[in-house]
């Protein structure tokens, strides 16, 4: 580049620099692809009626829109946005743990949407939180630090989910300067990195488990099956197989979805990962259930699996612990890919079944009249995930997130950086199978 | 300034610092007691009162004052934050008031992530709502469900007995224990109404049964309970054990400094370490 030691051209160099990337950011803003689509229409319907009802929310409290109570002063809203939502975002700490710390490169090229999906869980699933609180103006208290509260578990979640964010868009933060052309900025933030993924896995480790500690004061409340002290432990060892059964669906709906973005490498070792990560499900889910075992002969309940709540417990784990965890094994063994994936859909719904019954349905089980969700905290329920999937998209579409960074990006010096994705030859011809 | 006037001053200091000295021995060895009421259910006539004189004292609507309302069991609500309910037991009718039971260490302070929800340093439990987010977590660790929650509210808030906080900074009584007519609430020291109880099952075993509700529930509570039956025929959970409910987080949030220093060194060690195997 010229020198431009005239302050009147460099002040016109940067003029036009600036007009110029803003005219890259309009355009980047437009949509790309087609607009009238199924999905758009339904997206459009489910938000316009979420923004209708959250200003009922705001304006006429929460007995307006939800089935809230005295008896039930928590519903959907926390015991499946915030507490499923975050465990099913597992997945970022778990892979960031195998990819940085553990060097395991095979994991590389998921990175980076594993990590944005953990983003934007945490974004709008905890953010959906605001519509809980019922005086959310004063959300900052515990922030600003006028009134710590550190003797409580919801201080220790509060800072944590936001410190957590914090981490987790650094590690995403390249994808974002690469997108913008920001080249020093992208080393900066590449640097940054292995900072900000130890701080995500100390984070994860804590608040994962947190959100079961949340329950441990309820515990006159919450039926003996799934009430105990191992709460915090049971729910960090589930948010593991949680998230990662999360990214292996995830990736299932992507690659179909995103397709065009995929290179041809990346999809080629798409089925070495998918295998890794079901063998760590299942590895990750022995103990899980080894856990729930030893937690159920301590207490010795025995005498509650003959009343239907004893039922509904087995389900639980028989259902959608145990049967999946064999799935997994089998499906391992003999390279089955889409075994894989009804386990780890399996999986996903033992994980909606074991935050539900915790913090709703086996909470004040002996209640006269239990809380059932209304339809309108369904529909916001729907209006945050349909929110998500439309922000995932516009970032997918424009950012290097499946797709490979920019050739200026790639030549980072650090072992990390080299492309994950070596294919042997057997392979290649199989990811036709992989992409049924 | 001259020699005597050195003296006087340096002498002077000197004193005022041993009294400030003094005045903070003094302070440390009489930390404030914990203030309660007892309440004895074998006195209790159902007149009432204590819920009209709460209800007039902290500005809620009169309660409807027909018997019909002991057809049922009560909670307290958002704008009673007591109410008397009815019992049918081994010995006929018996009446229970019931309100926040202002626990030695409640587990609703403790759920506060904003210190809302406050034990002060007399015991009643307080809450102040420039504080509070309205996240309902004290709603769901109480393990007596006192706090309620104004659902049909955009500014809502937590309501629930207070002790009558305000009255007792101008010291005076609980409005519900003034109210009472025949001195079935008292109120006082925790201390002192917990010698008030055992003196009476002393002296009148026959009467009562032979345990104070809250001396040691749930870690023990401010508000204490005498009953001539069985506490379970009178709608008391029995079953909350005598830890206090804090207690059960504890380990918990004990783990949490141990693996925030802890786990950043060992990622880092891991990390260098397996980073050496791939060169």
């Amino acid at each position: 580049m010229e020198l431009h030691t005239d302050n009147g051209s460099r002040l016109a160099l940067v003029l036009s620099e600036g007009r110029r990337f803003g005219r890259f950011l309009l355009s980047e803003m437009k949509p790309k692809g087609k607009i009238v689509t199924p999905f758009n229409v339904f997206a459009v319907v489910v938000l316009l009626l979420t923004t209708v009802l959250l200003v009922i929310r705001f304006t006429r409290g929460l007995a307006a829109t939800t089935n809230l109570s005295q008896d039930f002063p928590w519903g959907i809203w926390i015991g499946f946005d915030v507490v499923t939502g975050v465990a099913f975002a597992g997945g970022a700490y778990v892979i960031t743990f195998m990819v940085y710390i553990l060097h395991l490169e095979k994991y590389h090229s998921i990175v980076r949407i594993t990590v944005l999906n953990g983003f934007l869980a945490y974004v709008f699933y905890a953010g959906a939180l605001l519509f809980d609180l019922g005086r959310p103006w004063n959300v900052i208290n515990p922030i600003i630090g006028n009134s710590f509260g550190v003797s409580s578990v919801m201080f220790l979640v509060a800072w944590h989910f936001m410190l957590y964010m914090m981490a987790e868009f650094i590690e995403f933060s390249p994808a974002v300067a690469e997108w913008l052309g920001l080249k020093r900025m992208r080393k900066l933030l590449g640097s940054l990195t292995l900072g900000a993924v130890i701080l995500g896995i100390t984070l994860s480790t804590l608040h994962q488990s947190g959100l079961g500690a949340l329950f441990l004061m309820a515990r006159n409340k919450i039926h003996p099956l799934w009430y105990s002290e191992f709460l915090p432990i049971l729910f960090f060892v589930s948010s593991i197989f949680a998230g990662l059964s999360m990214v292996i669906v995830e990736g299932t709906i992507s690659e179909k979805v995103f397709s065009k973005q995929i290179s041809r490498e990346h999809r080629a070792s798409h089925e070495e990962i998918i295998i890794g990560l079901a063998r760590i499900c299942a590895g990750t889910m022995y103990v899980y259930f080894f856990l729930k075992v030893l937690v159920f002969i301590h207490g010795q309940h025995w005498n509650y699996l003959g009343t239907p709540m004893g039922w509904w417990y087995l389900v639980e784990i028989v259902g959608f612990v145990l049967i999946p965890v064999r799935l997994f094994t089998q499906a391992v063994r003999f390279r089955n890919l889409s075994l894989i994936k009804v386990a780890a859909v399996l999986t996903l719904i033992g994980i909606v079944l074991n935050r539900l019954n915790v913090s709703i349905i086996a909470y004040k089980w002996y209640a006269v009249q239990h809380y059932v969700p209304s339809w309108m905290e369904l529909e916001i329920t729907l209006g945050v995930v349909v929110a998500e999937i439309l922000v995932l998209r516009w970032i997918v579409n424009r950012m290097p997130i499946l797709r490979d960074p920019p050739e200026w990006a790639i030549e980072q010096p650090e072992s990390v950086q080299k492309p994950a994705y070596v294919v042997k030859e057997g392979e290649k011809k199989e990811w036709a199978v992989t992409n049924m | 300034m001259n020699r005597r006037d050195f003296v006087k001053t340096v002498g002077g200091i000197g004193v005022a610092a041993l009294a400030t000295q003094n005045a903070r021995a003094e302070d440390a060895a009489a930390p404030k007691e914990f203030v309660g009421v007892l309440v004895d259910t074998t006195l209790c006539v159902g007149c009432r009162s204590c819920e009209f004189a709460c209800a007039k004292v902290h500005g809620f609507p009169e309660p409807d004052p027909s018997s019909d309302v002991f057809e049922k069991q009560r909670p307290t609500s958002t704008k009673q934050w007591s109410v008397v309910n009815r019992f049918e037991t081994d010995k006929g009718e018996m009446f229970v008031k019931k309100q926040c039971m202002h626990c030695n260490q409640p587990a609703c302070a403790a759920a506060c992530a904003t210190k809302a929800m406050l034990k002060t340093e007399d015991g009643p439990v307080i809450w102040r709502a420039d504080k509070c987010m309205g996240c309902r977590f004290c709603m769901l660790s109480c393990p007596f469900d006192v706090p309620k929650f104004e659902y049909d509210s955009w500014i809502p808030k937590i309501e629930k007995c207070n002790l009558c906080w305000d009255r007792l900074q101008e010291g005076q009584k609980p409005a519900c224990v003034e109210a009472c007519p025949v001195e079935a609430l008292a109120f006082g020291k925790r201390r002192d109404l917990i010698e008030m109880a055992r003196t009476r099952i002393a002296k009148n075993p026959d009467t009562y049964v032979q345990e104070i509700y809250g001396e040691d529930d749930a870690g023990g509570t401010g508000y204490l309970y005498l009953a001539g039956v069985p506490f379970e025929q009178l709608g008391f959970r029995t079953d909350l054990g005598t830890v206090a409910y804090p207690e059960y987080t504890k380990d918990f949030l004990y783990a949490v400094p141990v693996i925030l220093t802890l786990w950043p060194a060992l990622l880092l060690a891991l990390s260098n370490a397996t980073k050496k195997e791939n060169d």
